[in-house]
């Protein structure tokens, strides 16, 4: 069962080509690590997704659906730069997310904040960049979503807190829903992952299970990585 | 007890390993059951996918069985255990003795030299006492 489906998907911005033509499936129950340089197009492929920017050719596809009102109830996106304002408390959030979307679970929200040691009276502006990003990811995983979209979302946090953010995306999505995290900190992630994209200049250069690679070139992900993309 | 995953090799193989070990020293006994995939999965910050797989394997080689309702288990059959015991064994001295020969030793070399180093444990352990 496929959850999203790209297909000759191609966005620029004026003369600028983001994406090219880029076909892909990916299928429920899976992690998939969208990985590539800077610049090579990532973003754009998950704000597609989600319906933040309409595709210049071609199309993408969400549990059969072009993203609209339908696929954004089971989407659960992470965007690489926040939109919560700075004056709102940790709890007025969770109210906000709670009104918002219905598969919101307001108690393992509180929980994590908890795990965390984040005070939900806090606002947001008073908190650490880290911290932040923790907030935000807890609020995305919180729903009970059939596609996760989560753009860096280990960027600003410290190692520890990123095991457990690890283990709060392996523990939290359902059986048959699927997590694509874009990132460029392919070490820490890789474990986590079952497949990945590799993703370069607009284009998708590889697809592949993580095992496969290492079975392959006897490398990590992370290995390979460095040497496909060496500058 | 700690999970470690190098870099290099297939995850789902170095998890297979690493439960082998388990069985086999002890950690985890004849018949006990096995948590879920997710619980394992989560313990050693693997995918769960990846920590299925390698229990599949497990099941392929009987050292783990599954009931069809309550989950998986280890298997009761010591002589499976022992098996793997012993293919684990031959596994750690082919890697020994590849990595002796590098440095130049031979068979005899190298038989002299175990028996030395055990003589050596051996007094140590005497003036301990």
């Amino acid at each position: 069962m496929i959850i999203l489906s790209a297909k000759n998907l191609t966005k620029s911005f004026g003369k600028k080509i983001a994406l090219s033509n880029v076909n892909v499936e990916i299928p429920r129950g899976r992690i998939i690590g969208l990985l590539g340089p800077n610049g090579s197009g990532k973003s754009t492929f998950l704000k597609l997704a989600t319906g933040l920017l309409v595709p210049t050719e071609g199309e993408i596809t969400i549990d059969g659906a072009i993203p609209g009102v339908e696929t954004k109830a089971k989407t659960s996106y992470l965007a690489e730069r926040t939109y919560l304002n700075g004056w709102m408390r940790a709890e007025d959030i969770i109210a906000f997310f709670e009104d918002f979307y219905e598969d919101f679970n307001r108690i393992k929200a509180e929980n994590m904040l908890k795990e965390l040691n984040i005070n939900p009276s806090d606002r947001l502006k008073t908190m650490s960049k880290g911290t932040k990003e923790k907030v935000q990811l807890i609020l995305i995983m919180s729903r009970s979503a059939e596609l996760y979209l989560l753009d860096e979302p280990i960027g600003g946090v410290d190692p520890a807190a990123r095991d457990y953010i690890l283990n709060t995306i392996i523990t939290n999505y359902k059986e048959n829903a699927s997590v694509i995290i874009s990132t460029h900190l392919i070490a820490d992630i890789e474990q986590v992952l079952d497949d990945i994209v590799f993703i370069s200049k607009g284009e998708i250069t590889m697809t592949s299970t993580v095992d496969e690679i290492r079975e392959k070139y006897n490398k990590s992900v992370d290995g390979l990585f460095r040497e496909v993309f060496k500058c | 007890m700690k999970w470690y995953i190098d870099s290099d090799r297939p995850i789902y193989k170095q998890l297979v390993e690493q439960i082998e070990l388990r069985i086999i020293s002890g950690v985890y006994s004849p018949g006990d059951k096995l948590g879920s995939v997710r619980d394992l999965a989560m313990d050693a910050g693997v995918n769960p996918n990846t920590m299925q797989k390698a229990l599949a394997e497990l099941e392929r080689m009987d050292l783990v069985f599954a009931q069809r309702t309550s989950g998986r288990y280890i298997t009761e059959d010591k002589k499976v255990i022992d098996e793997v015991k012993k293919a684990l064994a031959f596994r750690e001295i082919e890697q020994f003795f590849e990595k002796m020969k590098l440095l130049g030793f031979g068979k005899e070399e190298i038989l002299k030299l175990i028996e030395k180093v055990e003589e050596g444990e051996n007094s140590n352990d005497n003036t301990k006492r």
